[in-house]
């Protein structure tokens, strides 16, 4: 065989190469997200803490400092608690996370957003919330079994002005 | 002049693959046409995307649909084009890193390139948002899991007061809102990719923006075997309830959301950003670069306002302003930050010809680190010795055969900056002087460090371009050769070829020269 004939087989062959390098890398190996017998569990809620400080009635002494249209009866300062949320799966903590206030000045929402993978089965979720730098203890809470199918997503959501924790 | 720097050993690396790669002709050698294959395959993605967007459904509920029936449908148009859409990214990617080794590894991001560069690094994110955007308008299981762990990433920014993930909660599916801001950006980035390759080619005169024809039908070839072969198909429409359990993955455009989650979203920001601040500092690194060659100069005297070297120069640093004495006259200017110092244009000036009477060589632009005097002094001495009866000339170039290995007492051999830089009258000129040919080594179709040397010195040669050799020249006199840097065989063999038409023996009787190292 001449060695020109030679180079055109090598230059076929490395097209078909290069050809079959991309044909296989862009659908293989294939790839499974997660373990065919695992489901997800997200938490992901958007919320308004609490106020850090109580709103103070403005004495009529400092009201008559203020320029008019500023006089309000009660003063309130913006700033936001932050948000603390707990999830424990079967009894045991599995997720825990303090959101601090959007914004320049700490007075937007938290947010909070975790994907937590779960055997696929029957689990007892239970999942805190606590959203008052001034009061103890945790201000609202759901517990229950939760079933989850394999590759199932479930979503933990919460509004306070809507039922609260609610798990879907 | 001065000796040929070692080449580095990454630049020594790669241009021995481009090297062994050239099979049936450079031309078909991908490694030397990188720059142009992956714009060809960006054309190829604005067509076919143009065609695909004509005839699919770009709302969230019907897209999957639309697009799962022109492959099945239509599969012999819309089918096709849509199987082309993703292979032409694949190989865009593909081509776009190699060709950034490339001038990386040739040290090609300095000086006068460095806005080059940095125009190339810039269209890096873009091809990456736009690549991994696609996926997204299909609204499949993929489709879903990459719009997901890119909102995952994307969140690791506390940026937002809403995070995108909570764009993919739980409910069927997404918002239309949501969807035509997939379908704005992945038209509206390519848009900015133009831009940004009209930036990248701007300071480029005469810029490779198609490959060569037998690569360009190579390769629109290969991207419809593969279509036709391994045509892309959907998986199943998206269904947020549900975690995909097996993709067909596409590592080439998705590798990243793999690696975010074998790693974590800060290693791999931190690497990104880490890489693309390493990228752009890069022009600024010295390295063992040395100091900036000088730039080419104008001598007045001697410019008669022709614009052959405004027309060859290789990176537009030439431009014609009023002649300063002679009135009614232009005078090419030198743009120092742009100028390259390859010396191409003192190949194209006329005044260059050694044939001129005085005593001191001057000519209408000159390289002043080998000026052209220099190289009329050095030939004549050379062809003065008594040794160089019937001597043959070799014209090289620095980047490419290291030609002065040959020299010998019948070869008088000669290292220019560039192969360009040669005025085709010099090679008259040895003749003349007692030469008895004169052979011209440039690098290999492609292989210019300059990129356009070896073009314009094969077209002066072959009486195509001006200044051309002249016809009286003898064929049999002179020849050229391409020759890459580690490929000084192929000039001595040339050189053997040159001695037997010289004396009209032919050339099976001539054993071929093991090279002088
Ligand atoms: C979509 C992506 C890109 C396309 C389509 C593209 C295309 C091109 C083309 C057509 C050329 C001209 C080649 C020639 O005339 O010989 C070129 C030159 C160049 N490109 Fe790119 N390019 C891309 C990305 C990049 C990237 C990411 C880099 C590096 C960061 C880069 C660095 C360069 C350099 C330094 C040159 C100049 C070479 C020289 O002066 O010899 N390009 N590119
Ligand atoms: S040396 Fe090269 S880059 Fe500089 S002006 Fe001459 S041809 Fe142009
Ligand atoms: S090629 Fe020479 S003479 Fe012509 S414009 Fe350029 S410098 Fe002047």
């Amino acid at each position: 065989m001449s060695s020109q004939a030679a180079r055109w087989i090598g230059q076929i062959v490395l097209y078909a190469a290069f050809a079959a390098a991309i044909a296989v890398l862009s659908q293989w190996p294939e790839y499974r997200p997660v373990a065919a017998d695992q489901a997800l569990l997200k938490v992901s809620f958007l919320h308004h803490g609490q106020r850090l400080q109580a709103c103070v009635e403005q004495t009529p002494q400092e009201l008559a400092k203020l320029p008019p249209n500023m006089r309000a009866p009660t003063r309130c300062p913006r700033e936001r608690s932050p948000v603390t949320v707990e999830v424990e799966l079967d009894g045991s903590l599995v997720y825990r996370q303090t959101a601090a206030p959007s914004g320049l000045s700490r007075d937007g929402t938290a947010s909070v957003y975790r994907s937590i993978p779960v055997t696929a089965g029957a689990h007892r979720v239970h999942v805190r919330i606590r959203d008052s730098a001034r009061s103890e203890g945790f201000d609202f809470e759901h517990e229950g079994v939760v079933q989850f199918d394999p590759l199932q997503v479930r979503v933990v959501d919460f509004s306070a002005e809507q039922g609260g924790i609610t798990i879907r | 002049m001065n000796a040929p720097r070692p080449l580095p050993r990454l630049q020594a690396a790669w241009a021995w693959c481009e090297d062994r790669l050239d099979l049936a002709s450079p031309r078909l050698n991908p490694l030397r046409h990188l720059g142009s294959i992956a714009l060809l395959m960006f054309w190829v993605l604005v067509a076919s995307g143009i065609y695909l967007y004509a005839m699919i459904d770009t709302s969230v509920d019907d897209a999957h649909a639309s697009i799962d029936r022109l492959s099945r449908e239509q599969w012999y148009l819309g089918g096709l084009l849509r199987s082309m859409h993703r292979y032409a990214a694949d190989v865009l990617v593909l081509t776009t890193v190699l060709h950034l080794l490339r001038e990386w590894s040739f040290g090609r991001f300095r000086r006068f390139r460095a806005a080059t560069w940095w125009t190339g690094v810039a269209l890096l994110p873009l091809i990456t948002v736009s690549a991994i955007g696609g996926f997204w308008l299909n609204w499949d299981q993929l489709g879903q899991y990459s719009a997901i762990a890119t909102a995952e990433w994307l969140d690791w920014w506390p940026l937002f007061a809403s995070p995108f993930t909570r764009n993919f909660l739980g409910a069927a599916s997404i918002s239309d809102r949501l969807f035509s801001l997939f379908v704005f950006v992945h038209i509206g980035v390519p848009l900015l990719m133009v831009f940004g390759l009209w930036f990248h080619l701007r300071r480029l005169a005469h810029a490779a923006v198609w490959p060569p024809r037998p690569m360009l039908w190579t390769m629109l070839s290969l991207l419809l075997g593969l279509a036709a072969v391994a045509p892309v198909l959907s998986h199943a429409p998206a269904d947020l309830t549900r975690v995909p359990e097996v993709l067909a993955y596409d590592w080439i455009l998705l590798f990243v959301h793999p690696l975010v989650t074998v790693t974590s979203s800060t290693a791999v920001w931190l690497a990104t950003l880490g890489l693309l601040a390493l990228l752009l500092l890069l022009p600024f690194w010295r390295g063992a670069a040395v100091a900036a060659p000088a730039v080419a100069e104008v001598d007045p005297a001697h410019c008669s306002g022709c614009r052959r070297c405004v027309a060859d120069c290789p990176y537009d640093a030439i431009r014609m302003v009023e002649h300063p004495t002679r009135r009614g006259f232009a005078l090419a200017e030198v743009d120092a930050d742009a100028c390259a110092s390859c010396g191409i244009c003192v190949g194209s000036c006329p005044s260059s010809t050694p044939f001129r009477s005085m005593q001191h060589l001057r000519t209408g632009i000159d390289m002043p680190q080998q000026p052209i005097d220099a190289l009329r002094r050095a030939l004549r001495e050379r062809l003065g010795q008594a040794s160089a009866k019937s001597a043959l000339v070799v014209f090289g170039c620095d980047h490419a055969a290291p030609v002065r290995a040959l020299e010998a007492g019948d070869v008088a051999a000669f290292s220019l900056i560039c192969s360009g830089m040669l005025p085709p009258s010099f090679i008259e000129y040895a003749l003349r002087d007692g030469a008895a040919g004169v052979l011209v080594a440039t690098c290999r179709d492609g292989g210019c460090a300059f990129r356009l040397g070896q073009r314009w010195t094969a077209q002066r040669l072959a009486r195509e371009r001006e200044p051309a050799l002249r016809a009286t020249v003898p064929t049999e006199k002179f020849a050229c050769v391409a020759a890459g840097p580690g490929d000084i065989l192929a000039v001595s063999e040339a050189l053997a070829r040159l001695r037997a038409q010289t004396t009209g023996e032919t050339r099976s009787q001539v054993a071929v020269e093991s090279p002088a190292r």
